[in-house]
């Protein structure tokens, strides 16, 4: 399994951390109700397919990565910097 | 026997080897298997269940039978198939599975109550009474079982891992994958041509076929020297064994296997290819047909009695029956009878098979048993006349091919059937479950005459330079065979006796119907209840037979039964080969402070602390075990000072504009008010509330803190901080940075710390406030003194750039000494932490909130921080909770022990009245008793009772009174004065 | 059918020709007091106990694919009670008490071995934590004993005690546990619960979960429409998808595990051993196989196939702990999908629909809990009422901050 880190280039995926769901960049407000932090921290869809993720470039750059990938097939559809994302 | 000229042997090179302790003789180019057959060795091993005597079936990976014993490096390996090793002098090898004898083995005896050990009987009988399940029953079916046996003594001899790129990865070179590779790399491609045989060819190695106008071995060799020519990497002896994500593919190198004196070699290499295209030319394997008794020693794959004879010039018998269902297993009749071996019968199933033969062919005839104890010595055979007696003492069988899908198939895709030339192929690429960038060909896409795979070959060439972006030319491609598939599926014959399906576990086509008869009717069902293709060689000669015989039983077609799930590795692969550079120390980096060599000159014992390893105490003489330099340790510390070295602790560098804001919002404490030169203690949550680490944060400048993480929480600090900077506050301008490696840090602590640290620092301190920070020169070395303590006595750590840890650390025990200090290690810490009630990843373990801790106080309600609005969940807090408490031994001689757990005084210790467990004990010299922390269920309220602590393991039972968590200078006057 | 040594020995005198199905084959029927989706372990433990434990009968479960096709075939097969935090532990120990009567209470030789079960420490620290976790199974009546660097040496002479990179200081060892023949244990509950008249229906998806007025009505099925007064989500692997057809979201990602089995060998390690520092664990299976294990690949997938990197980790820590098992081969890998929960402990609770219930969240645990797991589920089942040694697999503790966080790691569901 390979990821090509925006940095980087294409890496072994040895050299990445991975964190879980894209949603936990969707971080509640300090005073969201906690139904919405349950959701944000433990609920998950899950998806058997296409999915979001955050992963971490550890041994190399240390970026945060968005990477869009299938579940089923492992595929990578795409990786892109979380600071871009969000910037 | 040999074959005068035949073979691609050397004959001037002979080489000595024994098997089962008997001297025999082969040559240069041979296998064990090769050189046993021509020896006349035909009884190779006993079989996994019934010990049935069994013979070589085929000539490559796929041998179910010819398993042996090969002493290698000092020891015996077992489950070695003698067609993989390469024959060498002094090699030597055992049967298996045998005792005392592989001729006369006493365990024969389970073939007489096959009847009884049909598929499944153990999942039916065995269960009374119940003791004797592990008692007998167990231990005798584990005796039984199992082939080989793995010797005790470590695997001492070298092994490698590698890494290789490259744009295409040819698998199997063959004619296919040799086309492939030349059409690839004559367009300039970066090929690797990777083959499990030690030398290149393929099938052409094992027929007579011409290609080009010359002998199939010559074109190989032609070839090879062209593709050397062209730069492409050539890997003889290397399987591929897995198609992982991302075009890399997992590949066993059997480096010095072949070698009588392999010296430093790695005996094998486990490579990780990465690859933009991948061709999968494989071949196929020839698959059997089961009739009764059809496991003697001497039955065998006619493609493997072919290679036999053309490769390795062996006949694998003097009087040589076929049976065959397809055209292919005519060229092994031609082939022995052109080489003057008296072919028997060519007994073809087919009544229409076409062949005119210089020997005796019976046309619609079936071999419906075979006779001979430890070896063939004719077969009976049905034919429209009645059954008759055949002399052979080899049975070449051919059921038709294979094409070796594994690979395409691993990533879960099935392959599907060709009811053509009835194989299952590998399926259509692009399909789910396919291998990205993967092409078959050739034989491995159920192409098997060498024109069609030299073409078929040519095609995935061409195909990945297009998906390479590439232009490639087809060239003229060499003239060879182009025989047209002929088979008629035969998968049993069925008359009196056991027909075997997957010799290597011993299921025959009885189990398999018994299967189907019992439910079993799913294709995984079967494989399980039977163990049918889950031996050694993972049934690559044997499940599509085993599948046609459910599909019969069933009433369903072989597509419709379907197949089990491929997966690597395609032939088994040695962990020490996977494992390479684990072995050891290997296994995981080791990291060393810069004042390692001066503990190791004290004689200090190093613990592993996390990846780092860190001195346990000083011992000096007269003090028997840690425990006396511990205390003396301590003792100096409380009374006058100590050095230890810190630097394992996180050091991240927090700089920027908003680095203040950053680290309010991380801490749940307030770090933006702190100001320059001043040091706080800080607690970080998880995001889910819990505490996650503490540490200390100094503000260096307005823009500038640096900031410690616990040794075992350092990466994932650093991480959480680049996620919540990168991710979560983007609108925060900052940058964090680890520098835990560029500073050495020692703490230097006790009454007469500065005395000490007056004695280096350029200029000497005036007052410096505890918690306090502060640049200075040592030496003339800018430096950083911090003053903190972790011991609770007055105490600095002073860093210096790493490259000045060793002399600074050697300087500051030398001053220490002189002044009746010394160096502290690990245990000292320890007992110096717990007597303040200072914290480690003991109490810190993930489970612990603020609350339980008693640091309530630290939470912010100004503010939003990581972790807040979760660590508001009611189950965080209350009396329900566990809360960090100290805990005093109260009887002489009694200890607290970690570990332990804290029932009420007289309850019975059952989980009800279970109220906290201890986390760290020691015996404190500075209080003269036995002291521990620990978390216990409303322990704030309960300071001051008894509680019973119980260690059922090692059976300690006392009484300990509960305290507050700190029981040295509560107050901190020594710290801070 | 009756199982014994007497009528193998019978059968085989008569030409093995008088067995007869383990179970039937069943068409669905249109309606059913309860069905069990899902024919995994904790699928037909559960049907067997709503029949066996509760006197019901008209139970379906229903099988996407072949019984015994998920996780509980695809395991390393270890069963144990050595948990910790109240919650888990009675769970735990209860299904070992389970698993002990097993053969008997199925008539099937499920092949439980309680050979011992060895977890190796390398420190203080760690020697504490697992003190600890010792001193818990006791008081619950379990079985433990802390035992030193000699004793680990007599016990298992071929650990490199010299070189290894964390050195074995010792180890907590749990006689009671062992191991089992994981296609048995679905085998023998499926024979159970089918002689029981619990219809098992294979080949069977189900696509949808019919509500009504916030009651569940049945289940849509590739073979066609079944009705039921009450629903069993038990599919673990699957659970996020079929909790979705009734609307819900779970605690849970999916992740692959893997695991590997070497050829067969003689009788070489004859306990279970784990060694934590290197998330590997191995024992020997009757049939020879070394059949070991690590941690999860770390990424959410549904692939039940993992990557290299995690398959050299674990081959590496085998050299390290054993260097002998480097001239063992790995015949096979393969990979399971975990239902990985914010904790690592599972759920068995009602759901917000009345009359739907789930058992899944097994993380890589799930084996040994098959027992217990559908006893609770059906005790939940037949009464509404949360089993006593199952209370606190609660849904909705994630959100009330009650965990049950063994490995002290916290809400991502991947490092449980």
């Amino acid at each position: 399994m390979r990821l090509t880190c925006p940095l980087c280039g294409p890496r072994d995926r040895r050299e990445f951390y991975y964190y879980g769901a894209a949603d936990y960049l969707d971080r509640p407000a300090a005073d969201a109700a906690p139904e919405a932090w349950d959701a944000y921290l433990h609920l998950r869809d899950n998806i058997a397919g296409p999915v979001r993720d955050l992963w971490y470039h550890d041994q190399g750059c240390g970026s945060w990565l968005v990477v869009d990938r299938d579940t089923v097939s492992h595929e990578m559809l795409s990786v892109r910097a979380v600071a871009e994302d969000r910037a | 026997m040999r074959i005068e000229g035949k073979g691609l042997i050397d004959r001037s090179q002979t080489l000595g080897f024994r098997f089962d302790g008997v001297e025999h003789v082969g040559f240069e180019g041979d296998t064990l298997a090769s050189a046993l057959l021509a020896s006349g060795q035909r009884l190779i091993g006993r079989s996994f269940k019934y010990h049935r005597p069994r013979g070589l079936v085929f000539a490559g990976s796929e041998e179910p039978n010819g398993l042996v014993t090969v002493r290698r490096d000092g020891a015996g390996v077992p489950n070695v198939r003698a067609t993989m090793q390469e024959l060498h002098q002094g090699l030597e090898a055992d049967s298996q599975n045998r005792w005392p004898s592989l001729r006369f083995d006493a365990m024969q005896v389970n073939d007489l109550f096959a009847p009884f050990l049909g598929a499944g009987f153990y999942y039916k009988t065995f269960m009374w009474p119940r003791a004797f399940w592990e008692g007998l029953y167990e231990p005798l079916i584990r005796r039984a079982a199992g082939l080989g046996r793995l010797p005790q003594e470590p695997e001492v001899a070298p092994y490698e891992k590698v890494w290789a790129h490259c744009d295409l990865l040819v698998i199997g070179a063959g004619p296919a994958g040799i086309m492939a590779a030349l059409t690839a790399a004559r367009a300039g491609a970066d090929v690797i041509l990777a083959d499990e045989d030690a030398r290149p060819g393929g099938r052409l190695l094992a027929e007579t076929h011409e290609v080009g106008g010359q002998p199939g071995p010559a074109w190989v060799a032609a070839a090879m020297a062209e593709l050397r020519d062209l730069g492409v990497r050539v890997m003889p002896r290397t399987t591929v064994t897995g198609a992982y994500d991302d075009g890399t593919f997992g590949a066993l190198e059997r480096v010095a296997l072949h070698l009588a004196r392999p010296g430093d070699l790695p005996r094998e290499a486990f490579w990780r290819i990465v690859a933009r295209r991948a061709v999968l030319a494989a071949g196929a394997q020839e698959r059997l047909i089961a009739f009764p008794g059809n496991d003697r020693p001497g039955v065998m794959a006619a493609g493997a009695v072919r290679a036999y004879l053309n490769r390795w010039g062996v006949a694998a018998g003097s009087r040589v029956a076929v049976f065959t269902n397809n055209d292919d297993g005519h060229r092994t009749a031609r082939d022995l009878h052109a080489a003057g071996i008296e072919v028997t019968a060519l007994i073809d199933a087919r009544a229409d098979a076409r062949l005119d033969a210089p020997f005796q062919v019976l046309r619609g005839a079936k071999v419906l048993g075979t006779e001979g104890r430890l070896a063939l010595k004719s077969v009976t055979v049905e034919t429209d006349h009645g059954t008759r007696r055949v002399p052979a003492d080899c049975l070449a069988v051919s059921g038709g091919w294979n094409p070796a899908v594994h690979l395409a198939c691993h990533h879960g895709a099935r392959p599907w059937w060709r009811e053509e030339i009835a194989a299952f192929v590998p399926p259509h690429p692009g399909k789910p479950g396919t291998v990205p960038g993967l092409i078959p060909c050739g034989a491995a896409a159920g192409v098997f005459s060498t024109a069609g795979c030299l073409a078929d070959g040519q095609r995935a060439g061409l195909e990945a330079l297009a998906a390479l972006d590439r232009a490639g030319e087809p060239a003229p491609l060499p003239e060879a065979e182009d025989a047209p598939v002929r088979v008629t599926p035969l998968w049993e014959v069925r008359g009196e006796g056991r027909a075997f399906l997957d010799m290597a576990n011993d299921v025959t086509t009885k189990d398999v119907r018994l299967a189907a008869t019992e439910g079993f009717t799913s294709v995984e069902h079967m494989k399980r209840y039977t163990t049918q293709g889950m031996a050694l060689d993972q049934g690559r000669g044997s499940n599509v037979a085993a599948l046609a015989v459910l599909a019969e039983a069933t009433g369903q077609s072989v597509p419709a039964t379907g197949t089990t799930t491929y997966r690597p590795p395609f032939t088994p692969v040695s962990i020490a080969a996977m494992g390479a550079g684990g072995r050891g120390k290997g296994f995981a980096p080791e990291r060393l402070t810069t004042s390692h060599r001066a503990a190791l000159d004290r004689l200090a014992p190093m613990i592993e602390a996390g990846l780092w390893y860190r001195p346990s105490h000083f011992p000096r003489t007269g003090e028997p075990t840690w425990k006396e330099a511990c205390d003396r340790e301590v003792a100096t510390v409380r009374s006058r000072v100590g050095i230890c070295d810190v630097s394992t602790l996180g050091k991240i560098d927090v700089q920027g504009p908003d680095a203040a804001a950053f680290l309010d919002f991380v801490y749940t404490n307030t770090m933006s008010t702190l100001s320059p030169g001043r040091v706080r203690y800080g607690l970080m949550l998880r995001e889910d509330g819990m505490v996650m680490d503490d540490g200390t944060c100094a503000r260096l400048g307005e823009g500038h803190f640096l900031i410690t993480t616990t040794t075992a929480a350092a990466g994932q600090v650093m991480r959480h901080l680049d996620f919540v900077a990168q991710a979560l506050r983007p609108d925060l301008d900052l940058r964090a940075i680890s520098v835990t490696e560029a500073w050495a840090q020692f703490a230097v602590t006790g009454p007469k710390a500065r005395r000490l640290l007056d004695g280096i620092l350029d200029q000497p301190l005036d007052e410096m406030a505890f918690m306090a920070c502060r640049d200075v020169q040592l030496h003339g070395v800018a430096a950083r003194l911090f003053r903190i303590s972790f011991s609770g006595e007055e105490g600095y750590e002073v860093a210096v750039p790493a490259r000045y840890g060793n002399a600074l650390y050697r300087d500051l025990v030398a001053r220490a000494e002189a002044m009746g200090g010394c160096a502290y290690g690990m245990e000292a810490l320890n007992v110096l932490r717990i007597e303040k009630g200072f914290l480690t990843h003991a109490e810190l373990h993930g489970r612990t909130t603020a609350f339980d801790l008693g640091l309530q106080g630290l939470m912010s309600r100004k503010k939003d921080f990581i972790g807040r609005a979760a660590s508001e969940r009611p189950g965080l807090s209350g009396p329900d909770r566990q809360q960090l408490v100290g805990l005093k031994a109260t009887g002489r001689g009694d200890a607290v022990l970690a570990g332990a757990h804290l029932f009420p005084q007289g309850a019975e210790p059952v989980p009800m009245n279970d109220l906290g467990y201890v986390t760290s004990a020691c015996w404190s010299p500075t209080l003269g008793l036995s002291i521990g922390l620990g978390f216990l269920r409303d322990g704030r309220t309960r300071h001051g009772e008894r509680l019973q602590l119980l260690d059922s393991l090692r059976g300690v039972d006392v009484t300990v009174e509960v305290t507050a968590p700190v029981f040295y200078d509560p107050d901190g006057v020594r710290m801070r004065g | 059918m009756r199982y014994s040594g007497f009528k193998v020995l019978t059968e085989g005198f008569s030409g093995n020709r008088g067995w007869t199905r383990a179970w039937r084959e069943p068409e669905p029927k249109a309606e059913y007091d309860i069905v069990i989706i899902g024919g995994g372990g904790h699928g037909l433990s559960t049907a067997y106990y709503l029949a066996r434990n509760h006197g019901l009968r008209n139970i379906a479960v229903l099988e996407k694919g072949y019984l015994g096709g998920g996780n509980v075939g695809r395991n390393t097969t270890i069963v144990r009670a050595n948990y910790f935090l109240p919650g888990n532990q009675e769970f735990y120990s209860h299904s070992l008490k389970l698993w002990e009567g097993l053969e008997a209470e199925l008539n099937y030789n499920v092949m439980h071995s309680q050979r011992g079960l060895i977890n190796l420490f390398h420190s203080d620290g760690q020697r504490d934590a697992f003190a600890r976790r010792g001193n818990a199974m006791i008081s619950q009546g379990d079985d433990a004993e802390l035992l030193d660097r000699a004793a680990v040496r007599r016990l298992l002479p071929y650990l490199d005690f010299d070189n290894a990179r964390f050195p074995v200081q010792g180890g907590l060892l749990h006689r009671r546990g062992g191991t089992a023949r994981h296609d048995a244990v679905a085998w023998g509950y499926a024979r159970g619960a089918d002689r029981l008249g619990v219809d098992l229906i294979q080949n069977c998806e189900v696509t949808g979960i019919d509500t009504a007025g916030g009651r569940v009505t049945g289940v849509q099925t590739t073979r066609g429409a079944i009705r039921a007064r009450k629903v069993g989500i038990v599919v673990a692997g699957r659970s996020g998808q079929v909790a979705a057809m009734a609307g819900m979201r779970l605690p849970v990602e999916s992740h692959v595990l893997q695991a590997f089995v070497t050829e067969g060998l003689k009788p070489a390690i004859d306990h279970v051993i784990s060694f934590g520092m290197g998330h590997f664990y191995i024992s020997q299976s009757d049939k020879g196989g070394l059949v070991f294990g690590g941690d999860l690949d770390f990424y959410a997938s549904y692939a039940a196939r993992g990557n290299l990197p995690m398959v050299e980790h674990v081959m590496e820590a085998g050299m390290t702990l054993m260097p002998m098992i480097g001239r063992a081969r790995v015949l096979r890998s393969w990979g399971g999908i975990m239902d990985m929960t914010p904790d690592g402990s599972p759920i068995i609770d009602r759901t917000p629909v009345e009359g739907l219930f789930i058992d899944c969240g097994w993380n890589y645990g799930g084996f040994k809990a098959v027992p217990a797991s559908g006893w609770c589920m059906a005790h939940l089942m037949a009464t509404g009422e949360p089993h006593e040694v199952a209370r606190r697999f609660r849904l909705d503790r994630f959100a009330t901050g009650h965990l049950l966080d063994e490995e002290g790691t916290g809400s991502q569901h991947n490092l449980h």
